[in-house]
């Protein structure tokens, strides 16, 4: 007998299907509530640091370098008030194969992926992860699967998303591609079920993992170089991953007194899943349609449990906007002589912003970069917005409006980090849970993961419960 | 009329939800569209765009689907010169090397 492939069906046996795809027997980390233990979840289903060192040098993923950007910081100090303006550095993640940081990511769960004995993998993304994952599977001699978001119903393509395609197919993956919408989980729930692969998720305890590397390579190049940890490190958010590992990593190197800065742009007033909407972003990560939604309910994700957790990790959220990105990543191109973007662009923004409110002696590190090219550029970029009628215009970024307009900054003294109030992060993190789960009464131990899993005290998850009417057995 | 020929690198579209089998959470604009997909594969027949072929893809699957593209095209590019960004450019280095120190 054939199986129900009608859409409700295929849903219906998510859970089923993710466990063959994935091979976590999540349910051993679950408490039966809210909580769940995620540092054993982390320890038991992932890989030691050194082992994925190891897994990592395999397939020569990691060991970036660190620039530092001395005319970047001297734009900086221009424009900063006397004694201020930090010394900003970058780490070349785009050095590593496929030209991202998600080629760590990718090199754990291939290689995990392998060892049990699966054929091959899928994975959802429209983005480098994509391309990480079919140059890892290459690489390891594994078929892949590419599933992406790409086009809106008049089957024009974000530019952006048309070049992973092009790399992912350079490196041998079936791209799978389609029209917006969150149904793209239902195709590639149909796909793991047609060829039994594993599920390459951005989200598992191993793909998280991999990115510790980063942030311990960080600490120890940086105590090498300059003999001490940075001050900021400042990490594009969009799902959380590259948060949660780079600020785990720092934690292992014991880097304990870095401040965490998560850094999106800012695209509120967009719809994500929005036909129309689809292809007026500039940005088609690292922004706050991702960054948002997945620091205050990250369980959303494709797998049981989401092994990035940023709200655990994040010291301070910032904004920035679509113009003062490309206006940096000019600058990056022209002051300091390296092609990259668009990612780690949008925390260079925000460095460059911070580092005029640091100490001149302090140290701001933006820890990745990725290869820019055909569609990634904002040449690509800026002719795509203007093709979708989006206006292009100098002036004060503040006053853009996503999706009717960029605004590149009149002057580099224009760049500024707007504070995300993590706070309200956090509140509708606990809200989320409380919804999600449906209840009214919550145990100690869900009271002591809330606390943990908002970095926050006990008095603010007491108000957010009292709020909501929410009593601790 | 383009033609594919058995063994052709082609690329093909399907219907995966029809409107009104969308889920629930899309907004109004997306409920008004199908969900279409793309893939390519080497045609495993002779076929007219917009007809039916089955394919098989990179990793061996077999799909058939609407024939779109013959040996597909990558489109995207550099696009248009951007003046604005050139005019940030010359900003950028006039504030930092203008003047007498860059003679």
């Amino acid at each position: 007998m054939s199986k129900d492939m009608s859409y409700a069906a295929v849903m219906a046996r998510k859970n089923e299907i993710m466990k063959k795809a994935i091979g976590i027997d999540y349910s051993v980390f679950e408490s039966g509530g809210i909580s769940f233990d995620y540092e054993r979840m982390m320890r038991e289903a992932g890989y030691t640091l050194e082992e994925m060192q190891q897994i990592q040098a395999e397939t020569s993923v990691g060991n970036t370098p660190i620039v530092e950007l001395k005319n970047l910081t001297a734009l900086a100090r221009k424009l900063a008030p006397k004694g201020k303006g930090a010394r900003i550095f970058i780490k070349d993640e785009a050095a590593n194969p496929s030209g991202s940081f998600k080629a760590r990511r990718a090199a754990t769960a291939i290689y995990h992926a392998k060892k049990h004995g699966y054929k091959g993998v899928v994975t959802a993304t429209s983005g480098n992860y994509g391309a990480a994952v079919a140059s890892q599977a290459a690489k390891r001699g594994l078929k892949c699967i590419v599933v992406q978001e790409c086009y809106d119903s008049r089957m024009v393509g974000q530019p952006e998303i048309l070049e992973k395609q092009r790399a992912c197919e350079a490196y041998g993956a079936e791209v799978v591609q389609l029209t917006v919408g969150p149904e793209l989980f239902y195709t590639f729930l149909t796909l793991l079920e047609e060829t039994g692969y594993f599920n390459a998720s951005l989200y598992t305890p191993f793909g998280i993992a991999g990115v510790e590397t980063l942030g311990y390579e960080l600490a120890m190049q940086f105590r090498e170089k300059i003999g001490r940890d940075p001050d900021k490190v400042v990490i594009t958010h969009a799902g959380g991953g590259n948060v949660t590992g780079t600020a785990r990593g720092l934690l292992k190197a014991g880097a304990k007194d870095v401040e965490v800065v998560g850094a999106s742009v800012d695209l509120s007033g967009l719809h994500m899943a929005s036909d129309k909407d689809f292809n007026r972003k500039s940005f088609t990560t690292g922004h706050t349609g991702f960054g948002i939604p997945f620091a205050t309910w990250p369980d959303r994700a494709d797998v049981p449990r989401n092994a990035a957790r940023p709200l655990r990790y994040l010291d301070r959220y910032v904004l920035v906007k679509q113009g003062e990105v490309f206006y940096i990543t000019e600058a990056l191109s022209v002051l300091e002589g390296l092609e990259r973007g668009p990612a780690g662009n949008t925390s260079l923004t925000a460095a460059f912003a911070l580092a005029q409110e640091m100490d001149m002696d302090q140290i701001i590190v933006v820890q990745e970069t990725e290869y820019t090219g055909a569609g990634k550029h904002p040449l690509p970029q800026l002719t795509f917005a203007k093709q979708n009628g989006i206006e292009i215009l100098f002036g004060n970024p503040d006053r853009d409006e996503p999706g009717k307009n960029i605004i590149i900054p009149a002057h580099p003294s224009d760049i500024k980090v707007r504070d995300y109030d993590i706070d309200k992060a956090r509140a509708s993190y606990i809200k989320n849970c409380i919804n999600n789960y449906k209840v009214t009464e919550i145990t100690k131990e869900d009271f002591e993961f809330l606390v943990k899993d908002a970095k926050t005290d006990d008095s603010f998850v007491e108000s957010v419960l009292a709020e909501l009417n929410v009593k601790v057995k | 009329m383009i033609s594919a020929k058995k063994g052709d690198w082609v690329q093909i579209r399907q219907i995966v939800l029809k409107p009104e089998e969308r889920a629930p959470q899309v907004p109004e604009d997306t409920k008004k569209v199908p969900l279409e997909l793309w893939v390519k594969g080497i045609a495993q027949e002779d076929a007219k765009i917009g007809s039916t072929v089955e394919i098989i893809t990179a990793t061996g699957r077999k799909v058939k689907g609407e024939l779109t593209a013959v040996n597909p095209r990558y489109i995207h590019d550099y696009g248009d010169f951007v003046p604005e960004l050139l005019k940030v450019d010359m900003q950028l280095k006039e504030i930092l090397f203008g003047g007498d120190s860059n003679e």
